[in-house]
Formats: structure tokens, sequence, C-alpha cells
């Protein structure tokens, strides 16, 4: 017995290392490997707006709770995952698993990826509304706030989205060609983004190189010429944004040693008593790298590194400084600020003086924003984000549903995205199940709206058509001792997926 | 780890790996190449049956599955009840070496596991009840890192996979946070937090 069993194991995990490098869990999803049966005509049918962690996660939650919804998934992009796989850094490979959860949803029997569609374009919500049941938005935060300062506009200044979707290949940003021949680079914000700007700014190149960053990004920054980068917040060290691992990373990173203003940390040791967790613990690391004298092999290993980073406390930016041609950036003009307020209620207030920063590239990284896609469906102008409660979207009639950024603003790790989505799909199956979301009529779904596309011409992407387009960026990327060589142009990305 | 990366170029992985120093005491990967390596005492510990993409090794898993045999001792049990969202309570009954969250996601238990266990996310957060929270080992620092940023973090909380059973741990009831913000079917309206 042990010896069938044995081969048995051994032919299925032949099977599993030949056909697949990475879905390797083991399913906990109703009907997975496709032995479901296929959808009946009357079945519940939702549709979600947007082929990102949100869009997955709240897939996956109503899959897996009724076992008689059939999900649709529609993504503009012909490549699904969102910002895991255009946001998180290359350096960040872990946080990217998560990818193989939505593997496993979108090849789930009542789930489809349908991408190359743009919805508000190629198909309107209200379409979409008449074809299903439900409508969940999921489709994030596609633009950034802008800083609202003289010399936004001059060449050497960049949206942290910009930079990060320039590394990470999104096709909109391929041709960013930032330039990176100056010696100082100042980011404005201090979240994980502005960290991860920073990061990818300051890596020695051998540790790049063997990430899925995009080659052209990769050649850019081999030749770079930055060698300080300034992370510049508006407010205190205790109202720092960024999360301890990040900071972390910063500190420990090869070649490079930290320059901060000591005077920026007077009155915040005898702070950390009174902090909760998470906080004390961002505030002890970041006394111990700015204020403590370092050991003996510390501070040899910060007076042989030959790259600079520091946080810069209390500024604001007022202007972008010209150069002499008046065509790019050469500093930045920043407003010095002091706190008012109490506890977690502080807020700056300009003191009057300036400071002037010499720098080549400014970053700025104040946020992410979404955009309304379709006038069909009500947006807050001043939020930035879909009216709802709970994900149910108000002002409008019964069925349409939002989760993650665009319903919640852009901030959070997957980790939040994960909890809201599945808040949604809850109050979504409620809705069902209360009667308030009305099933019981038949409604076309996915053939629906593949006949509308059809008659305009557009062919959706599908996620067997995306395996093709990952096999080729593996293949591509194995060549050069990479995870991936990701494809850059949506055409080039088309033409493997229907090969 | 030289041992672990021949077995790697031996099968043709490709250089997908990860570039973050991996922790390989952490690492079930390093449980088995012990095992390869012929560590006596170690074929019974190595029940390690779930698949994660690193491990893609026929060889392997292929010893260890071989050293499983059809009957699993009473001693290598370790009862486990993990506490739904719902406070429904759900024993299990697992084997010494076996990880916490892989052992929920077999048995269905609505745990998350967004970065398979690389201390990358927060997602498999649980509440470990007081008896065996001090039996568990310290946390290290990257897994600390990881649950500042659980919502809902208390001072029992852990990263259920970091959590690695032994026979001490017997017993052991791990609750999943009510991390929701909605209201449940039933209408209760938890409060915010």
């Amino acid at each position: 017995m042990s010896t069938h069993k044995g081969v048995l194991w051994k032919i299925r995990m032949l099977n599993i290392f030949l056909t697949s490098t990475r879905r390797v869990r083991i399913t906990r999803l109703h009907g997975a490997r496709g032995l479901g049966t296929s959808p009946a005509a009357s079945c519940p049918k939702v549709c979600i707006v947007g082929g990102g962690p949100a869009g997955f996660y709240t897939a996956q939650h109503l899959v897996k709770t009724r076992p008689d919804v059939q999900v649709d998934i529609y993504e503009r992009l012909p490549v699904p995952f969102g910002l895991v796989r255009f946001g998180v850094a290359p350096d960040h490979p872990e946080v990217k698993n998560v990818m193989n959860t939505f593997t496993q949803t979108a090849q789930h029997a009542r789930c489809s990826f349908h991408g190359n569609v743009s919805v508000g374009k190629d198909v309107t919500v209200q379409e979409l509304q008449e074809a299903y049941h439900a409508v969940v938005l999921s489709y994030g935060a596609e633009g950034n706030r802008t800083l609202g300062v003289p010399g936004e506009d001059l060449a050497g200044v960049h949206s942290a989205k910009d930079f990060v979707g320039w590394y990470n290949g999104l096709p909109t940003n391929r041709d960013l060609r930032p330039d990176l021949r100056c010696e100082t680079a100042v980011i404005l914000g201090q979240g994980n983004v502005a960290l991860d700007v920073a990061r990818i700014l300051l890596s020695p190149v051998d540790i790049l190189k063997n990430t899925d960053i995009t080659q052209p990004a990769l050649d850019t920054l081999a030749e770079s010429s930055v060698r300080r980068v300034l992370i510049v917040g508006r407010r205190g060290p205790l109202q720092l944004a960024c999360t301890i691992k990040e900071l972390r990373e910063m500190v420990n990173l090869p070649g490079t040693r930290p320059e901060m203003e000591a005077s920026d940390f007077e009155c915040i040791a005898k702070m950390l008593k009174v902090l909760p967790r998470p906080r004390k613990r961002l505030t002890e690391l970041l006394l111990k790298v700015a204020v403590e004298t370092p050991e003996e092999t510390e501070l040899e290993r910060r007076n042989s590194a030959k790259r600079a980073w520091g946080f810069r406390f209390f500024r604001s930016p007022v202007e972008i400084l010209p150069s002499d041609d008046l065509t790019r950036a050469a500093g930045i003009r920043l407003a010095v600020n002091r706190l008012e307020g109490e506890g977690e209620d502080v807020w700056a207030v300009t003191t009057g003086e300036v400071e002037d920063v010499e720098c080549g590239l400014v970053i700025s990284s104040i946020g992410y924003k979404s955009l309304p896609i379709d006038p069909a469906v009500p947006f807050d102008p001043r939020k930035h984000i879909i009216p709802n409660t709970m994900g149910r979207v108000q002002k409008c009639a019964a069925g349409l549903y939002c989760s993650g950024w665009v319903k919640r603003g852009p901030t959070g790790v997957i980790a939040t995205t994960m909890n809201d989505s599945f808040d949604t799909a809850r109050t979504l199956l409620h809705d069902m199940d209360e009667g308030t979301l009305d099933i019981s009529t038949v409604k076309p779904g996915s053939a629906g709206v593949t006949t509308i596309l059809e008659k305009r011409g557009v062919k959706p992407v599908l996620f067997s058509d995306w395996e093709k387009i990952d096999s080729e960026e593996s293949k591509r990327g194995e060549a050069r001792g990479k995870p991936r060589e990701k494809l850059l142009d949506v055409g080039e990305m088309l033409k493997v997926a229907w090969t | 780890m030289a041992a672990s990366a021949s077995v790697r170029s031996s099968v043709g992985l490709t250089l997908r790996l990860s570039r973050v120093i991996p922790d390989c005491s952490k690492c079930p990967f390093n449980r088995l190449n012990s095992y390869f390596n012929g560590v006596a005492g170690l074929s019974k510990v190595d029940r390690f049956r779930t698949l994660n993409r690193h491990l893609q090794t026929s060889r392997g898993l292929y010893h260890s599955e071989e050293s499983a045999g059809a009957e699993d001792p009473e001693e290598d049990a370790v009862n486990v009840v993990y506490i739904d969202r719902s406070g429904k309570r759900i024993p299990v009954k697992a084997k010494v070496g076996d990880n916490a969250m892989y052992l929920a996601h077999r048995h269905n238990i609505e745990l998350e596991g967004a970065c398979e266990a690389s201390l990358a996310c927060s997602t498999c957060h649980v509440y470990v009840n007081r008896d065996h929270f001090n039996k568990l080992p310290e946390p290290e620092e990257r897994e600390d890192d990881m649950l500042d940023m659980a919502p809902a973090l208390q001072e029992n909380s852990r990263l259920s996979c970091q959590i690695i059973l032994t026979q001490e741990l017997d017993g052991i009831e791990l609750t999943l946070p009510k991390v929701t913000r909605n209201f449940y079917v039933d209408g209760h309206v938890p409060k915010p937090h």
C-alpha cells in the first residue's frame, strides 16, 4: 500500500513540477480545480470592476461563502493583480505571494477573469448592472494628489505613483525617463511608498538586478548619480507615517548611512512610555538611528558608506525652484513648521521661516487618489471616494457596491484591503439573504457583456491568456536571473496573450 | 544553506527565490534539508505536507512522505482548538511539527495567509490563550514588526504561521480576531475599535 501511495505521490509531484512552477497551495475553495458544475442560468451573478487585491479578495469571499454565486472580474489592463504587480517594491517578493491566492480564485469554476476591458469606456456601469445582479466597484486609485505649488510641472518633478509605476513596469509610465544625474533627491511624504522610492534610489544595483524590476529602470539606476535622499514630512517624528519594517530596511541598507537632525528629536524620548506598541517600537528605532552614538563597527560602516538618507521633519514644500534656464528643478523651498494640537490630533503650522535645499529630483509621495470612471456612479469630489455605507453605494439604486481604496481612500496594506473586501462581500451576501438585493430574475452575466464587447470590437484577455503572458515573462526573466522580465507594452501583452 | 541551494539547483528551480536574507530556522525547507542530510531523530517529526512554492523538489518531499508511514503514533498528536470569528470552537488533531496556519487551512478555518508564511503580512494573526502563550518561543523581530500592523493587536497576539506545534502546546487555543466593521447576519453590530 505504501508503495502504491509512493508511486502516486511521485507522479503527482512530477506533474505539479512540470505543469506549474507556482501554483502549489492545497486549495480551500469549494469546487476548486474545476470540479464544480458550471453555473446554472438562474444563479446569482456578480460583476467586479478591477482586478487588484480588492477585486480578488471580494471575489474570493463571495465564491467561498455561497455555493451558487458566479463572479466575473473585469480589468482594464491585460494583466491582473493591480498594485501587487505594479505597486509592491521589486525587493519585496514575499508580499507578492498573495498572487497565488488570487490565481486560485481566478481558476475557480465559478469565477472568471476578463482583462483588457475598460469599464466606463468599453462597457458602461449601467450595462453591467443590466447584465448582473450586483456590481462591485474595486478599481482603486489611479490618480495622485498634487502639491499645488509653483514649479510642480518642471522637469525632474514626479509623483511617486509615476516613479513606482516606472520601475514596476506599468505601461502608462514606460516612457517616464526620470533624470537621475543629480546628487540629491527630495521625497515629499514619509509613508511606505516614500520609503520604497528612497530604497530603490539608494539600493546597490547588485541587490536589484535579481528582482523583477524592469530592465530599463535597472539600467537607469545603474547610471544614477543620486547619493543623497531626503524624505520630508510636514509634522514631527511622532507622526512618521511609514511602518517599522520599511524603516529597518533603510537603516540596514548596504552602502548607506543615516543623516538626521538631532534637534528634530528633542522631547521625543520622554514620550515613549505613553505610546501604543507599534508607535513606540517605531519611535525607539528612529531615536536609536538618529540620536544615539553608534558602536565601533556601525560607526566604521557609516563612515565608509557613499550614500546617505535622512528624514527632514517640520517642513512643507512652498515652491520648486527652477534651474537657470528655467527648464528643470534645481532646488526646493521648504517652509519651516511647528506643531499645534495634542495627542493624536496634531497639525503643522508655518513659522514664517523658509529653507532652500538644492536638489535635481523631486518625488511627491503625498497620496494616491481615486477618479470617477462612469457618470452613473456617485462620487465624492472632496474625499475622492465612492460614497458608501459598509460597501453599499449610496445615492443610487440597489445593486452597486464598492471595496478597496475606492471605498475607503488610498491607505493601508494588502491586509487592510483584504478585511475591507471581506466586509463588502458580507454586506452583499447579507443583502442577497435579506432580499434587499433581488436575485430572483435571470441575468445574462458575462454572456451579455461579451455580446456588447464583440459589437464594440473589444476582445477580453482570459485568465488562461494571462498565463501565457506570465509564462513568457518568467521565461525572459530566467535568462537574466530574475523572477520575471515584465512586458512593458499593452500591444505586446495582447500579442502574447492571443498567440 | 549550501545543501538547500544544491537541492534547489539540482531540480532546476529558477532564481525566482527571494533575495531577502532567508531565515533558515523558520523555513520549512530547513527541516526537510536536515532530514535530507540524514540527521537522526527528525524523520517522524517531518510531517510537513503542505506544499510551498519554494519546495518544488520532488526528491525532498518524496523522502518525507516515504518516512510518514500509514499510521501516526499517538505520542505525536497535539490537540489544537481554533475559535472562529463567530465564537465557534473547532477542535483539531494536529501532529508535532505542524504549522498552525497551514493546519487551519487544511481544516478550512477562515484564516488567511497572504504572504505564505514569509513574515510579509499580518493576515494570519491570532490570539493565543494565556496558558499556552507563555510556552511559545519569543517572536523574532520581524514577526513583531508585522504584528505591529495587525488591527486589534493584543498582548497575546501572534502570527500563526510562526507557531510550530510541539507536545508542550497540547491544548492550545487560537482565536481569530474579529476585524470586521460590518454587521453579522444576525444583526449584531460590533463596537468599532
